[in-house]
């Protein structure tokens, strides 16, 4: 099969053309550097199917930063049949840079001119045929996201890919035309392909291309004696990058017809600009909008509506029987809005899904299998052990598309690439770029993606301390752990709003990483701060349908990750809690008999410390299980107390009186903890905490190895996760629980700080010292 | 008059003229457009003054004040 890659500018529409050739749906984002690696799809319209290759979005072919390196190696070792150049047509000069470097390469080449549609939206005009006899390859006008042209231009591929083309440079003019035919007869002579791609990088001086030539540097090492120019000097990557632009601005300005405008006037993007990024209203308006997505995701009494007109409860309105449920159906759905307080559109949503679809199927499921005739161990296992497991991480389906909803929309209007313009200064602070901003807000996503991304952070340290923070940001998979423990706690304790918890984590999940990332920088990864030099795109509308693929994508993921990783764990965690260890089927009271509760124990003493070790008790386990569950993927801490809920029930229940408690619902499960364990609120905010800064789940943690792709850093990262949630959590536990602990905590906090600093100043001379005395 | 791109207000226009940085950030910003002949206005600071937002070919670019300090450009006097 024919290969075609993909190149062009970040946020040029590589990736909406992507999707559109081979209906895939890629996630597609407004601001730069969504696509970090290669990607591939199918298109089949063309008389043979090509199979296409999607590239990171890069501005040039240098070697500085990894996506660079990617697209070019592809590009000159993969050697595909032709590459398509998507340019942006409202930003021409810019990208036709990175064309005049593609077309040095001996491959097809054929230019894509996306977003023509804009072009005439704002009255400018563009000479398709101009550009197409100046470059010397097709030229055709598309609109990825209409799909319009793309047949012609996927034919005009397939042609192009029939005919050899040999590189061709637009250098010709510059003082070193004459050096680059040299190299390139030189290399030519060495039978090296591509020599002029290979030479114009050599007289560049490109680091990757000087250690695979040595031979020929000299050459160009000795013409450098004998020139200089008087603006450069003998700085040739300078000398080229100039000509490649003077050369652009030169002969494609005449292929560009614009509209007279009054200069002064604002377009819709400047307007919405001098907003949300004013001097001083910036901060202020992203804090704002960050609390409102929460608010509308999360609130229970949405805009404290029920709490400022003191709003009666379905209960006081009669509508509930003697047991506290519903009189009828539509009472039913009417508390999926309304009970006393008004619920928040996501609430709502939740409450839809969860009450009137999840509950009421796997209610009805479970009631034909206790029916059945089946074996009592097999009942137990496919209702507590399965069905429990899988509604418990269904459940939290909502929440978590809404809170990704909501993000795709800010990154997809391009305010995402603002937020990076604003908090830049801040994140210098702490040795960072604006730019590492990015993968971490993806972070409340999903872990994978946001260490994929941060690639497009060209400095190895900054992208080591930024792939360790990530998980901090409390991705989609940890809200139920979020979500179920709060609910636990205004249920149970009768104490505080759900979502200002939830809030609270997600802060203290940030004060981590920040503190932490400055604790990296001065200590293990001391550098210079990274420079941020970055393209800020228009603002434009979300597109609908770009919106609704990228959640179709989390659903579609996420209910996958339900059905295989998280029921295979649920299923073992089940069978390892029921046998004992002379594998024995054990009733569910006889639970701290099991495997499972055996070897917790063991483990139970060592988080003491963090509030739910040795102190809970006999049932004290069930959180250590929880938290190697977690390690798996983090639904399967509230997958796994639903799963133990149903036994502990059985035994506790006894205790207690038999409180009737729904397993199937995670809030409900945490409870089931609480009420045999005797769990402290501070204990469970501490297990909140550690659970959302410890060692991520697999699939992070395998993208962490990968991307860090050094030994010692990714054992460090491991190390780094582990003492850190190991911390916090100890930290939350006994300032929660003694309050005066506080004063010991900031003891200790200011003789590292302290440490730190003085080490960092003086280390060197003591060192020194002590190498001398060792002598 | 020259003057380097740091010191720029808002509004203010120039011709580039030369650039001084080495290695990597001397790469990116000629890989972003600001070469020699360049126009670039000066847009808008962030909160805090810095960075700083310029139009320059036609889009528009963020850079640190740190950065701009290496971009020196010919200013109209006034």
């Amino acid at each position: 099969m024919k290969k075609f890659a993909l190149a062009g500018n970040p946020n040029s529409g590589k990736t909406t053309l992507f999707n559109s050739l081979t209906g895939s749906t890629a996630h597609v984002g407004n601001w730069p550097g969504v696509t970090v690696d290669k990607r591939e799809g199918v298109y089949k319209k063309t008389p043979n199917p090509v199979q296409i290759i999607d590239l990171p979005g890069i501005y040039s072919l240098s070697p500085y930063t990894p996506e660079e390196v990617i697209a070019r190696n592809y590009i000159l070792d993969e050697k595909p049949d032709c590459v398509i150049n998507i340019v942006d047509a409202t930003n021409l000069e810019r990208n036709l840079y990175l064309t005049t470097q593609l077309l040095e390469i001996d491959v097809p080449v054929v230019v894509a001119l996306n977003m023509m549609d804009a072009v005439e939206k704002a009255g400018d005009k563009i000479d398709a045929a101009e550009l197409q006899a100046k470059l010397g390859v097709p030229v055709i006008a598309i609109s990825a996201l209409k799909e319009t042209g793309l047949k012609d231009l996927m034919n005009r591929a397939y042609e192009a890919s029939g005919a050899e083309r040999e590189g061709a440079t637009v250098l010709s003019d510059t003082p070193v035309a004459h050096l680059i035919g040299d190299v390139k007869i030189a290399l030519k002579g060495q039978n090296v392909e591509d020599p002029l791609f290979h030479a114009v990088k050599l007289v560049e001086n490109d680091s990757i291309e000087v250690e695979m030539h040595k031979e020929t540097t000299p050459m160009i090492e000795e013409f450098k004696h004998t020139f200089s120019d008087e603006v450069f000097g003998d700085d040739f990557e300078a000398l080229i990058a100039d000509g490649r632009y003077k050369y652009i601005s030169k002969n494609f300005a005449s292929a560009v017809t614009k509209k007279e405008k009054d200069t002064l006037k604002m377009t819709k993007s400047d307007k919405a600009d001098k907003v949300l990024t004013h001097k001083i209203w910036g901060i202020p308006i992203f804090v704002v909008i960050l609390f409102a997505i929460f608010h509308l995701t999360f609130a229970e009494d949405f805009l404290y509506l029920g709490a400022i007109f003191k709003l009666p409860t379905l209960e006081e309105l009669g509508l509930l029987d003697e047991a506290g449920e519903p009189l009828n159906a539509g009472v039913l759905i009417l508390s999926t809005l309304y009970d006393g307080q008004l619920s928040s559109p996501g609430v709502f949503i939740n409450n839809v899904w969860n009450d009137l679809i999840v509950g009421q199927f796997f209610g009805w499921l479970g009631g034909l299998v206790e029916e059945s005739s089946m074996a009592p161990w097999a009942i137990g296992l496919i209702n507590n052990g399965i069905f429990d497991g899988i509604s418990a991480v269904l459940s939290f389906l909502p929440p978590i598309l809404v809170l990704f909803l909501f993000f795709s929309i800010l990154e997809d209007s391009g305010y995402m690439a603002r937020i990076a313009f604003i908090l830049d200064r801040m994140f210098r602070r702490f040795g960072l770029s604006g730019r590492a901003f990015m993968p971490m807000i993806m972070g409340f996503g999903c872990s994978v993606p946001a260490m994929i991304n941060a690639r497009t952070l060209a400095d190895e340290k900054e992208r080591t301390a930024t792939i360790r923070v990530i998980p901090f940001f409390s991705c989609g998979a940890k809200l139920p752990i979020l979500t179920a423990c709060a609910g636990a706690i205004v249920a149970w304790f009768g104490i505080s709003n759900a979502d200002a918890i939830t809030f609270g984590m997600y802060i203290l999940g940030i004060v981590a990483a920040i503190v932490t990332v400055l604790l990296m920088r001065s200590t293990t990864l001391k550098g210079e701060t990274p420079p941020f030099i970055m393209e800020l795109p228009a603002y434009h509308a979300p597109q609908f349908k770009n919106l609704m693929a990228h959640l179709w994508d989390k659903t579609k993921h996420f209910v996958k990750k339900a059905f295989t990783i998280i029921l295979a764990s649920t299923i073992v965690i089940w069978l390892l809690s029921h046998f004992s260890f002379n594998w024995h089927f054990l009733e569910d009271e006889q639970i701290n008999e099991s495997i499972l509760a055996g070897v917790s124990q063991f483990f139970q003493p060592l988080f003491t410390p963090l509030g739910f070790g040795s102190q809970l008790g006999q049932y004290g386990w069930v959180f250590v299980v929880a938290v190697v569950a977690g390690l798996i993927a983090k639904e399967n801490v509230i997958a796994t107390f639903a799963t133990l809920a149903a036994c502990l029930m059985a035994v506790v229940g006894m205790d207690f009186g038999k409180l009737a408690i729904d397993a199937e619902d995670g809030v409900d499960a945490v409870q089931a903890m609480i009420m045999a364990t005797g769990i402290t609120v501070p204990a469970i905010i501490s297990f909140i905490a550690f659970n959302m800064t410890t060692i991520p789940c697999f699939a992070a943690v395998g993208t962490a190895k990968a991307e860090l792709d050094n030994k010692k850093r990714y054992n460090g990262t491991l190390v780094f996760w582990l003492t850190t949630s190991y911390c916090i959590g100890a930290m939350v536990y006994t300032i929660g629980s003694w309050w005066w602990t506080l004063f010991i905590w900031l003891f200790v906090i200011a003789l590292v700080v302290t440490g730190i600093v003085l080490w960092n100043k003086y280390g060197k001379d003591w060192r020194k010292h002590l190498w001398a005395r060792g002598k | 008059m020259e003057k380097t791109l740091d010191q720029f207000s808002i509004g203010e226009k120039g011709t580039v003229k030369r650039v001084l940085a080495e290695g990597k950030i001397k790469r990116r910003l000629f890989d972003m457009g600001i070469t020699p002949g360049a126009d670039i206005y000066m847009r808008k600071k962030a909160p805090l003054g810095d960075p700083i937002e310029v139009t320059l070919r036609g889009y528009e670019l963020t850079l640190r004040k740190n950065e701009a300090i290496c971009v020196t450009l010919e200013v109209e006097d006034k």
